[in-house]
């Protein structure tokens, strides 16, 4: 469990950079460095879900599962301690 | 379309369980200002917003408000699982609120008022409606003030002052959209015939 939520919290920080980059070029969508780095890190959190959905369970319903459907599997994201 | 993604934009967790404050945070999970009227207050306007960028703005951000809502859900779960009804009966607002809900989660806000679309506008004037949603930001980022002077749980304090930061730009994305839509507004009226 420690290294799944050692990996997910990766994914929090990087997709939270994501999603604030695109509230900023939503207002801003000709600032190239800002587009640049979003693209950028929209690359880095692509391949760390895929990591992290190879070792530890899908992350949405429009992925593909191993048998059985994996989309059920505990835990949920209010059910995790994300520091210990 | 929504899609869910099984994780949550900030790992929200409590020190310890604490149903009187998890009471508290209601506010932001069924009140006026709550992250759930926020997120249908941008939603419900996006269709009739008529720049490029105030309709991106008002779906990024209600979208976000909804993970917001479910943060602040996962923190009322938190503080209040596994604590006996007799307990809950000694602290006032979380034994009512256990009457009718038992530990389950319900939009009302810290008072047990239940969420109501009255709380939100969308009047259609999209300067009107960017204006709402400024104050509704201002709103939001004060009642979060509120919740952070009366915590005591670090971890608690920790991911409320991500969602207050959260306001705050939001609060500024709103209001760079504004400018924008006053640009469309005037370069509008210029392209109208002069009526003689």
């Amino acid at each position: 469990m420690q290294n799944r939520v050692r990996m997910l919290r990766k994914i929090q920080m990087v997709q939270f950079a994501v999603i604030d980059l695109n509230l900023y070029l939503n207002t801003h969508p000709r600032d190239r460095r800002a587009l640049d780095e979003h693209n950028r890190l929209v690359a880095e959190l692509d391949k760390l879900e895929e990591e992290y959905v190879q070792k530890y369970g899908i992350l949405t319903a429009f992925s593909s599962s191993p048998a059985p459907w994996q989309w059920i599997d505990d835990p949920w994201p209010w059910e995790i301690n994300y520091s210990r | 379309m929504w899609i869910y993604k099984k994780m949550l934009e900030y790992p929200a967790d409590v020190e310890r369980v604490d149903p009187l404050y998890a009471s508290y945070l209601f506010a932001q999970f069924g009140g006026p200002d709550s992250e759930l009227s926020a997120g249908l207050r941008y939603l419900s306007q996006a269709w009739t917003m008529p720049i490029p960028e105030g309709k991106a703005t008002l779906i990024s951000i209600g979208t976000e408000e909804l993970a917001h809502w479910e943060i602040i859900g996962t923190l009322i779960y938190k503080l209040t699982k596994g604590v006996p009804a007799t307990e809950l009966a000694k602290l006032g607002a979380p034994g009512a609120h256990y009457v009718q809900h038992d530990r389950a989660l319900y939009p009302h806000d810290a008072s047990g008022v239940p969420w109501t679309a009255a709380y939100i506008q969308s009047i259609g004037d999209p300067v009107a409606d960017l204006h709402e949603d400024m104050a509704a930001e201002e709103k939001a980022r004060a009642t979060y003030e509120h919740l952070i002077d009366m915590a005591r749980d670090a971890k608690v304090i920790a991911t409320l002052s991500f969602l207050r930061e959260r306001e705050i730009v939001h609060f500024q994305r709103f209001g760079e959209t504004l400018d924008l839509l006053y640009e469309y507004i005037d370069k509008s009226a210029q392209k109208e015939p002069v009526e003689k």
